[in-house]
């Protein structure tokens, strides 16, 4: 009954010539559903205009504006390099403190900030939710995207501190793109999950500063990852995505010898099972944000 | 050719109680719910009660076997009381939440406006926020391009286009958010009540706006209280109530129904509770009636047959000079007139504190046959300052007889005109029209 509906509807467009007229059926969703990316891409303008939003209104009414986005990894940076380069005398891979840490500090705070941000991104817009419709992905997607801009801020001082230093990038900088887009995914992976489980679970706003410290730690950032000897459990380490962010970040740029190939592909198959696992949970859970959040 | 625009059926939307009432919960919630539920599920069977899944969660259903269809450029008026599913049903069509059972379809791009300036963000300028807006209502951007120049010339705001939203008056934010609106181009358009909002000028702006909407042979459904816009603005309406379609059809029918069956505003209208009645410090509503002659209150009135309009105020605070006054609206949302209180004893007199019953009589022989919405205010004189002004507070039916001695005589047709008054008619009867000059000399 339900197909012959459809059926006739796109004869009839068919013969009619309006083939252009879309029918939309809305009907009870059962378990899993499917991600929609098409219609994802039909309003990218949406998420063009989320995403510019975000950007504008970030450091609307600060007095630092803009400066946030550098100022908070690098003092970062400096606190590490006391404490953890000069003090605790932590081992750079031959590369002076500061910018070891520095490399791995601008995507970490890219990632971090679209963790935190994306998480609480439906519970942020609650009123968009209920009372508009669009594809809901649009806005832990447009959230995370609009850390780029803070990230190429940051990563223009990282640019001088190289030049400061006297490193010249190598060529593997052209990597530089797929290592951010792997910590984008990460970002939006994990942001997934927990902006649907904040819709049911206020809880996960507390969750959320808390999880990104540990992971922080969990990372290679102030120290190497050459701490660890085993190269089968340096290989698993990647499983923490950002670990193979990371060190290509220092890789591409630093010229680390830690050639991270086997921790990348580990660390892109984490960061591709966290997308689409949190992508699908996400649309499962979509249906009730309406109604709950 | 099919001209289906909406198609609905058996829709049904079901609410948790819990969902709707407790806006969230904690896991530690969840958890201890988890933990506790399965003892309370036993106790219960062991104390003879009721199980099954309809006992244990409480829900509700806010929509239940909703069928209807719309023609593509229908104007489709929802009514029906508060909590009735009107809200419930555009949520669902326009795909925000949901149905739990049943399907609706849709042919045509659909534009939902459940809120004017949806997603405005106080710190980006007014240009800006025509564009966030306009993209959140489902607009691209050469669209919004285009009609740019005419969403703030309607909105009237040309002076303040790039300044930050947060410095507008909140009339110029409204205005903005419905001039975006306005200006949305889909084949169907879901509105929820919001033109209830803002000045009474820009409200007939927007009234306009919508007819020319509906002119435009684009599909449109509209929810609303007003029952006078809803039956100028939409040639069909559907009742709702308790989340199922009590009656669907003619404006003027439904209209009628909703009105009559005690649904809506009735001839009757009291607030028991002083802190809730309208007003303020100085003077409150406690209630408005429709009267006959003989004092029955009553719903309907023969249209020979005077009309009481009874006001019962009680001043709190003595010394103010008051005013009470009526509009009285007919179905199209006409004005038929506004009358202010003209009794001699109490004009331009300061008045203590106290009840007051105040009775404005509409002589019979004038009102028109058809629902008659009447609208009950209160000003001081002292400053032109409105203490309440309530809106469709009662109505009440006026019944043409076929008897011949009201103004349409014995035309049984139909009749129009905002008024009906019963003239005095001299007719000059001459037998032979030859001599017609004659009989002026």
């Amino acid at each position: 009954m339900q197909e012959d509906v459809e059926r006739h509807a796109t004869t009839a467009d068919f013969f009619h010539g309006m083939a252009e007229v879309p029918i939309i059926r809305i009907e009870p969703s059962q378990g899993w559903v499917s991600l929609s990316l098409r219609e994802l891409w039909e309003y990218r303008e949406l998420l063009y205009f989320l995403t510019w939003r975000d950007i504008k209104v970030r450091y609307k009414q600060t007095v630092m504006g803009a400066a946030w986005a550098i100022i908070q990894p690098f003092f970062t940076m400096v606190v590490f390099s006391v404490f953890f380069g000069k003090l605790a005398g932590i081992s750079s891979d031959g590369i002076p403190y500061p910018i070891f840490s520095y490399a791995a500090l601008v995507p970490w705070s890219f990632f971090s900030r679209g963790l935190t941000e994306a998480s609480n991104s439906l519970v942020g817009g609650a009123n968009l939710l209920k009372k508009v419709y669009f594809p809901r992905l649009a806005m832990p997607v447009a959230t995370v995207l609009s850390g780029i801009v803070d990230f190429l801020l940051a990563f223009v001082v990282l640019l001088g501190m190289m030049f400061f230093y006297g490193i010249m990038p190598t060529i593997n900088a052209l990597w530089l793109p797929l290592f951010l887009l792997l910590a984008w995914t990460t970002a939006l992976g994990t942001g997934l999950w927990l902006s649907a489980m904040n819709v049911q679970f206020r809880d996960v706003r507390y969750t959320v500063p808390f999880l990104a410290q540990f992971w922080m730690y969990a990372t290679p950032i102030a120290y190497p990852s050459s701490l660890i000897e085993n190269p089968l459990l340096r290989t698993l380490y990647g499983i923490n995505p950002m670990t193979g962010v990371v060190e290509g970040f220092r890789w591409a740029l630093l010229g680390t010898d830690t050639a991270p190939g086997p921790v990348i592909i580990v660390s892109s198959l984490a960061a591709l099972v966290l997308l689409v696992g949190g992508a699908f949970y996400f649309r499962r859970m979509e249906k009730t944000f309406a109604d709950v959040v | 050719m099919n001209t289906i625009a909406v198609r609905v059926q058996n829709l049904g939307k079901r609410y948790y109680i819990g969902q709707k009432q407790v806006k969230y919960r904690t896991l530690r919630d969840t958890l201890a719910d988890a933990f506790a539920a399965p003892f309370r599920r036993v106790g219960k069977l062991l104390r003879g009660q009721a199980t099954g899944a309809a006992e244990l969660d409480a829900t509700i259903w806010a929509l239940r076997d909703v069928s209807f269809e719309v023609e593509r450029g229908e104007v489709v008026g929802l009514i029906g009381r508060n909590g009735a599913g009107k809200s419930t049903l555009l949520k669902v069509l326009s795909r925000i939440t949901e149905p739990t059972e049943g399907y609706a379809e849709i042919r045509g791009r659909v534009g939902s406006l459940l809120e004017v300036g949806t997603g405005f963000h106080q710190e980006l300028t007014g240009r800006e926020n025509i564009y966030l807006n306009g993209a959140i209502l489902g607009m691209r951007r050469a669209e919004i391009d285009g009609k740019f120049d005419e969403i703030v010339d309607f909105a009237e705001v040309e002076k303040f286009i790039d300044t930050p939203v947060k410095h507008y008056s909140s009339g110029m934010r409204l205005r903005l958010g419905f001039a975006v609106a306005a200006h949305l181009e889909p084949e169907i358009l879901l509105i929820d009540e919001v033109l209830a909002v803002g000045d009474a000028a820009f409200q007939k702006k927007c009234l306009n706006k919508m007819q020319d909407v509906g002119q435009q042979g684009r599909t449109v459904l509209f929810v609303s209280h007003n029952m006078p816009a809803i039956t100028r603005l939409c040639p069909r309406t559907i009742l709702l109530d308790g989340g199922r379609v009590l009656e669907d059809g003619p404006s003027y029918q439904v209209v009628g129904t909703y009105l009559s069956t005690g649904l809506g505003t009735t001839a009757d209208r009291e607030w028991p509770e002083l802190q809730r009645s309208p007003g303020d410090s100085v003077v409150r509503l406690r209630a408005v009636r429709v009267r006959t002659e003989d004092g029955q209150v009553a719903e309907a009135a023969d249209i020979r047959e005077p009309v009481g309009l009874e006001m019962v105020f009680d001043v709190l605070r003595p010394g103010y000079m008051l005013m009470p006054y009526y509009d009285v609206f007919n179905q199209e949302g006409v004005k038929v007139f506004a009358a202010v209180d003209q009794d001699p004893d109490w004009r331009g007199r300061p008045r203590p504190a106290g009840r007051y019953v105040s009775t404005a009589w509409i002589p019979g022989n004038l009102l028109a046959e058809g629902m008659l919405f009447v609208a009950a205010a209160m000003r001081t004189s002292e400053r032109k300052f409105r203490r309440f002004h309530e809106r469709e507070v009662v109505a009440f039916q006026v019944i043409d007889t076929l008897e011949g001695d009201s103004a349409r005589g014995d035309f049984a047709g139909r009749l129009s005109g905002a008024v009906r008054p019963l003239l005095e008619w001299r007719t000059q009867y001459t037998p032979d029209g030859n001599k017609l000059d004659d009989a002026y000399e």
